[in-house]
This record gives structure tokens, C-alpha cells and sequence, in this order.
């Protein structure tokens, strides 16, 4: 990692994994991306994921959904405060490494990290909340007692914002799983470590193994696995322009995926709360309607 | 399974033994035109266009009026109306005044109730009985709730900027002719949308006479536009490049073309495809009260119902009975004369659908499994199926696997609940489930598990305006009815 000058001791790399299925392993493929600080100094040698370890973090994901969907949604708001928390205590490093491998100034990493946690904390609470707010109880014309609530769709892709290394794949990842969805992001910019670093934040927060995976690698290699993929109930994408959301579109169409293309904010804007909202929620639930006579 | 049990039951063989005096419906106030084009821009068009269809009365096999068919241009002349309406008078005007156009719509209907429900029926095949108390009822309903909303928008999203999309591109199926049509136009025009709609070839009349009801309703010239045609005037709609928004309501496979044809347009989609809808059967269900919803379930008009109940899981200790009374239950059943008001079952909805419904029981046969149907006798004329249930079957038979949207009922057995819902859930559709149990936490942690946009819990197909409709997985996304059909035409942020 970058060198702070005069240091007596060599400092020892970090070798950045894929994080799937609440493990690190190492892409099967073997590849790897050099990744380097905005200087081109060398971070690391990272994973380049290949489309067998898109299939492994689904057969993951889709593993630890029903369990991540049938706790109870104060639970999963008391892990969405723990991962505030484990980021909290873990900020020094990240504000680092966005100043000393992204070239953020220390002002806009420290505002970055702040609104990480902040969001990681106002998405927790919802969940217990959105269902409140989008169910609701319908007044038939009938003697039937009848309810709509909304519940996750699945495994869910995500094609994570190719800015804001650490807010923009928080912002992406939070409303997504808040419902009880599993997700396999997919993230693909030039500092794509700091998304590695984030997984450790997830790994120690009580969130169970296979409910967040992240990959690391290029998208277009992959874009048309992950669209295309049979057990994946929906994409949701960030940064993809005319041509990459038509191919996902077609891909998508074969089981009737659920395809979101959710809009990038500008770079200053992801910390603006039109960055967060519960509507983001919506596109991944599913409307269930019960009736019963009474 | 079942073949002896059937002594336990009391045999009162209504069909056998008595006769029905008939009680047919009368037509003779019924008034249509020999010759039907488009409803475009407030007015009545395309009775001259060269390429036309019949629309027929499936029962009886009679041409009842001559269709014209839109093609790409009269497709473009529709969408530009809806545009300008859109642009110059819909998107502008107040939400109360959106509520009243609606509830004159509403109105008209329930005044017009009985031609509409007999005109359905005579297009579509339905029994009177259903398109009378329930398609025409409900389309009324529709339109009167969501007109309720059109001034109420800023409160159904909370915290929300909401507007609306601008032209939606409607195209609907034949099960449920004027009901989908309200399904879709009711909540488009309430949001502040103007809409060009396509009914189904095989059952136009409906639309257009509910096209005469939005011209005496007053209706601005363009808000509501309606193109007959089949799939390539339906392509024509959705591939126009004008449209912001497209729903559809039909088979899987259409859907999915269609989901293809708009990927990368930016245009907002919403589908409702085809369903193959467990209905669940414990040993604890009040077994009469189950066997009448698993008549319901999937004999209600005629089993053309995306969510019908058309796979029956029973629990295996109470096999025997449930399918001895439920074939004792067929046999009760009045197939014939839709116009009929003692009618049960009426009239397929076309050639090409009983033609489908009869290679799918071929199939079903052919793999093994034993197909019952009572004694009934079928008209001579038109296009009947019996009521056919199936025992024996696997989840791997294609009739256990596809959609057959017709009187088919396949008959499966499980052992524990969790096997119950596994094997509901084990097919690329979700779209309803019935659940039949007295014991309400089981009922309740069921309906949980299932994947499926509606559950009916001691009930079946049960439909209402305030009740949102749709499917998960392959059954498409997105509501219809209730709050949540509202998402649909709004964009949300």
C-alpha cells in the first residue's frame, strides 16, 4: 500500500479477495487487475471475477436469502446500525485509503465516510418501517379481510455505481437488502479495494454469510451472465448508457427479470439525501396479497 | 386414487335426473354495428381499411360484426392523438376535473350494465351469470375507485414527487374483455396519463362500445384511444416510439417478447402473464367449503383465468374424499348456452384455444396421468370442453408444468406443509395460491412462504378494485388495483 516516507519498518500488502458467501476466496479464474492510487503508485494485484464467480456468489446469495428475508425486520435493522457501527470504528482507514488511492481531499473523505455510516443507519431504519408504509390493508366490497405487503424479490445483481467508491456501493447495496433480498454486486472502477475493504466491515457485523457478495472485475465481460443468469430474480443498475441497458434489458427479458436502472447522482451530490430514499426500496419487493373471508 | 372411495358419497346426480327449464337471456335489445374500426382522437374511424376480421360468438360459431385491423400508420395517428390530448388538455386540467371524466365512465357503465355483460358473453363466451355479477360489476368499480385518486395523488406516496408518464400503450387478452380494459385505462387516467389501448382480436365489442361511453362521457378528444388489431398492431403499440409506458396483460411468452422489444427504450413496463396457481388443500380445510373453492378455483369462466386454481395439491390423507366429492361436484356442473343464466361453464373462448386445451389434455393422457370428466352433453355447435380433472399426476407433466387456461384441473398430493410449499413453488410462474386449512397460523406461514402475488386463504378468485393484482417470477411485475396500481403509471421519486 502507499508508502508513508522515512518508515523503518516495510509495511506488508494487503491481498484484496472476492468476498462470497461470507468467505474471501480468491477469483477461480486466477486473474488479476493491478490496481494503483490515482498517482499510479501500486495498491494491489485484485481479483478479476470471472463469470463462474458471478455463478458461485449467486448459488450463495441465493442460499442465504430465504433465511436473511425470514429475520425479523428488527433484526435486520439492528445489523444494518451494527455495520454503521463496525464502519464507524474502521473510518480512519477508509478515509485513507479514498485520500491515498482515490485523491480525495481529506475533507471529502471524511464527508464520504460520514454519510456511508449515516446511510447505513437511516436505511436500517426502515426496515421496519417501508412495509408499513407501502402495505397496507385494502377495503374490499366483500366480507374478506385483505392485506398487501410488500416482500423481497430474491437475488438481486447489482451493478454497483462506478463512482463513490465506498457511498456509492452502500447507496446501491442498502435499499436492496434492507427488504430481505440476497445481492451479488458487482463493482468496477479504479478503486475497486476499497469495496473489498468494505466487505471486511460486512463480514464483522453480524450479517450472515451470502446476503452481500461482492466481485470485483470488469462488467462488460461479464454483463451478459449476470443478465441472462436463470437464478437471478433482478438487476439493479447504476452507470449503464444506452447500448449496456439494452443488452441487459434483452438478457433480462428470458425470466422476466426485474431490471432497475437507478440514476447517478453527480459526484457531489451522492451524500445529498435525494440519494436516499425509500422509494429506492420499491423496484426490489413484490406486492403480496392475502384475503380471507371474515 | 379415489376410484372406490366414491361409495362414501352420496350420489345426487342433479344432471342425470332433472332438467333445467332453460332460462336464456335475452339479445333482442342488443344492438351492433355489422362493421367496427378504432376510436382515435374522439372519433370513430378505419371503417374503410382493406384488412379486416371477424369477431364471432364462440358458442354458436355466428359472425356477430366485421373488424378492422390498425396497421403501423393508424397505430402512429392513434399515439399522436394521445400525445396531443397529453400535451394541450389531460396533463394540464386539475385532478378533480381527471375524477369526474372518470366517474361519468363509471356511471355509464352500471347504466349500461346489462347490454355490456350481454354483448361479453356473446363475444367472449362467458356464462351471463359471471360477465353479468362480476366482469361488468367490477369494470364499474374500477373505474369509480380510481377516479376517486386522480385528485388524491400527493397522498398516496408519502414524502414523493410524483408525475405522470405521458402516453401508455395498453394491450389486453380475451379472458376478462371490458374488466382489463378498465384495469388498464381506470388507474392510466387517473395518474394523468393518456392512453392508446388494443382489446384482443377475439373480443373487440366490449371496447367499443365502452368507446361510445367515453364519447358521451365527454371526454377530451384523444385521452382514450382504442386500436383493434391483433399481435402486429399490439407491436405496433408497444414498439412506437412515442409511447412512455407499456402494460400488457397476457401469456408469458408474449410478455417476454414484449419485455425484449422495449429493453433499452427507457419506456416504464408493467406485465401480468399467465399463472399456474396452486390451490392447497390441508386435512384440517373444511373439505365442502374447499371443494366449492376448487370448483371455483379453476371452472370459473372456463378456467381462462391466469390465476386460476389449475393445479390442486391435496393433502394425501384426505385424497380420497376430496376427489370423490369434487367429481361428484363436476357432474352437477351446466356446460352449455353462455346466455344461459343457470350456465356454470360456457363457451371456449375461440378455436385456437380449445384446440390448445385439447392437445394439453392429449398430453396429459399420453404421460400417464387419468383424466376425468362427467357425463355432460356438449351443443353441437361452438366451441365446449368438458370439465376435466386429472389424478395421477407428477409435477413434471406438462400438465402439471404448463398453463393450460382452460377447464383442466391436475391433481397433485403432499404429505407435510413444507412439501405443500415447495411443490406450489416449484414452477417459473407465481401468481396466485389458494390455501384451504381452519388452522390460522399454518394458513398464515403458508401464505408466507408461497411465492405469489395474491393468496387466497379459504377463498378463490376473488377480485376487487382496492385489491392490488399480480404476479411474482415469470408472472411478470407490477400491480394492478388498489394504491400500488397507481405506481404503475406514475414516475416516483
Amino acid at each position: 500500500m502507499a508508502k508513508k516516507a522515512k518508515r523503518e519498518r516495510l509495511d506488508i500488502y494487503k491481498t484484496f479477495k472476492l468476498y462470497i458467501g461470507g468467505r474471501f476466496p480468491r477469483t477461480e479464474s486466477g486473474r488479476y487487475l493491478t490496481e494503483t492510487t490515482h498517482k499510479g503508485a501500486f495498491v494491489a494485484n485484485i481479483c478479476r471475477a470471472s463469470r463462474k464467480d458471478f455463478r458461485d456468489a449467486v448459488v450463495a446469495a441465493r442460499k442465504a436469502q430465504s433465511g436473511w428475508a425470514g429475520r425479523t425486520p428488527f433484526n435486520r435493522s439492528q445489523i444494518f446500525y451494527r455495520m454503521g457501527e463496525m464502519l464507524e470504528s474502521r473510518r480512519d482507514g477508509f478515509e485513507r485509503a479514498l485520500q491515498e488511492r482515490a485523491g480525495y481531499s481529506e475533507k471529502k473523505a471524511v464527508a464520504e465516510v460520514d454519510a456511508a455510516i449515516d446511510r447505513l443507519v437511516w436505511y436500517g431504519g426502515w426496515a421496519d418501517k417501508f412495509i408499513q408504509v407501502f402495505g397496507n390493508t385494502n377495503p374490499v366490497a366483500s366480507p374478506h379481510f385483505n392485506f398487501t405487503m410488500p416482500e423481497p424479490t430474491g437475488v438481486v445483481a447489482s451493478l454497483a455505481p462506478r463512482s463513490a467508491p465506498l457511498l456509492g456501493l452502500v447507496t446501491s447495496m442498502a435499499p436492496l437488502i434492507v427488504s430481505g433480498n440476497a445481492v451479488v454486486c458487482f463493482v468496477d472502477h479504479d478503486h475497486r479495494s476499497i469495496a473489498i475493504d468494505f466487505a471486511e466491515v460486512l463480514h464483522c457485523s453480524d450479517l450472515p454469510g451470502g446476503v452481500v457478495n461482492i466481485l470485483t472485475g470488469h462488467r462488460d465481460e461479464v454483463l451478459g451472465h449476470v443478465s441472462g443468469h436463470r437464478d437471478v430474480d433482478g438487476i439493479a443498475v447504476f452507470d449503464a448508457e444506452g447500448d449496456e441497458r439494452r443488452s441487459i434489458g434483452l438478457e433480462a427479458a428470458d425470466t422476466v427479470k426485474r431490471v432497475h436502472f437507478y440514476d447517478t447522482p453527480d459526484k457531489a451530490d451522492w451524500s445529498d439525501s435525494a440519494a436516499q430514499s425509500p422509494y429506492w426500496i420499491l423496484p426490489f419487493v413484490e406486492f403480496k396479497t392475502a384475503w380471507h373471508p371474515m | 386414487m379415489g376410484k372406490q372411495s366414491t361409495k362414501s358419497v352420496k350420489d345426487l346426480l342433479f344432471g342425470d335426473l332433472w332438467e333445467y327449464a332453460p332460462a336464456p337471456q335475452g339479445t333482442d335489445f342488443v344492438e351492433l354495428d355489422e362493421r367496427y374500426g378504432h376510436y382515435i382522437g374522439g372519433e370513430f374511424v378505419g371503417l374503410d381499411s382493406e384488412e379486416t376480421f371477424d369477431t364471432i360468438n364462440p358458442a354458436t360459431e355466428e359472425k356477430l360484426a366485421t373488424i378492422s385491423v390498425a396497421d403501423e400508420a393508424t397505430v402512429d395517428r392513434a399515439v399522436k392523438a394521445a400525445r396531443k390530448a397529453y400535451d394541450n388538455h389531460w396533463s394540464k386540467i386539475s385532478g378533480a376535473e381527471r375524477a369526474k371524466y372518470l366517474y361519468r365512465i363509471a356511471r355509464m357503465i352500471q347504466e349500461k350494465a346489462r347490454n355490456l355483460a350481454v354483448v361479453e358473453t356473446m363475444d367472449g363466451g362467458k356464462p351471463i351469470k359471471e360477465s353479468r355479477d362480476v366482469d361488468i360489476p367490477l369494470a364499474a368499480a374500477h373505474f369509480f375507485y380510481y377516479a376517486g385518486w386522480a385528485d388524491k395523488l400527493d397522498y398516496a406516496f408519502p414524502g414523493a414527487t410524483i408525475k405522470p408518464l405521458g402516453v401508455a400503450g395498453q394491450v389486453i387478452p380475451w379472458n376478462f374483455p371490458l374488466l382489463m380494459a378498465a384495469w388498464k385505462i381506470a388507474p392510466a387516467l387517473a395518474a394523468g396519463n393518456t392512453v392508446v389501448i388494443k382489446p384482443a382480436e377475439t373480443t373487440p365489442l366490449t371496447a367499443m362500445l365502452l368507446a361510445q361511453i367515453i364519447d358521451e362521457a365527454g371526454l377530451p378528444p384523444g385521452v382514450v384511444n382504442i386500436v383493434n388489431g391483433a399481435g402486429a398492431t399490439g407491436a405496433a403499440i408497444v414498439n412506437h416510439d412515442d409511447i412512455d409506458k407499456v402494460a400488457f396483460t397476457g401469456s408469458t411468452q408474449v410478455g417476454k417478447i414484449i419485455q425484449r422489444a422495449v429493453a433499452g427504450t427507457g419506456k416504464k413496463l408493467t406485465l401480468e402473464l399467465g399463472g399456474k396457481g396452486a390451490n392447497i388443500v390441508f386435512d384440517d380445510a373444511p373439505i365442502d367449503q374447499a371443494v366449492e373453492g376448487i370448483i371455483n378455483g379453476i371452472f370459473f369462466n372456463q378456467g381462462h383465468v391466469c390465476c386460476a386454481g389449475s393445479r390442486l395439491l391435496v393433502q394425501e390423507n384426505i385424497a380420497d374424499e376430496v376427489i370423490a366429492k369434487l367429481k361428484q361436484r363436476m357432474s352437477t356442473l351446466i356446460v352449455g348456452d353462455p346466455l344461459d343464466k343457470n350456465t356454470d361453464v360456457g363457451a371456449i373462448n375461440s378455436r385456437e384455444q380449445l384446440d390448445r386445451i385439447t392437445e394439453l389434455v392429449g398430453s396429459g393422457v399420453d404421460e400417464g396421468a387419468q383424466k376425468f370428466q362427467p357425463k355432460c352433453a356438449l351443443p353441437d355447435t361452438g366451441y365446449f370442453f368438458a370439465p376435466t380433472i386429472f389424478t395421477d399426476v407428477t409435477p413434471s407433466h406438462r400438465i402439471a408444468q404448463e398453463e393450460i387456461f382452460g377447464p383442466v384441473l391436475s391433481v397433485l398430493t403432499f404429505r407435510t406443509p413444507d412439501e405443500a410449499v415447495k411443490k406450489a413453488n416449484n414452477t417459473p410462474y407465481g401468481l396466485a395460491c389458494g390455501i384451504w386449512s381452519d388452522k390460522g397460523s399454518k394458513l398464515f406461514r403458508v401464505a408466507g412462504a408461497l411465492k405469489a402475488g395474491v393468496i387466497w386463504g379459504n377463498t378463490y378468485n376473488k377480485f376487487d378494485p382496492t385489491s392490488p393484482f399480480g404476479g411474482y417470477k415469470e408472472s411478470g411485475f407490477g400491480r394492478e388495483g388498489g394504491v400500488q396500481g397507481l405506481l404503475a403509471y406514475l414516475e416516483v421519486r
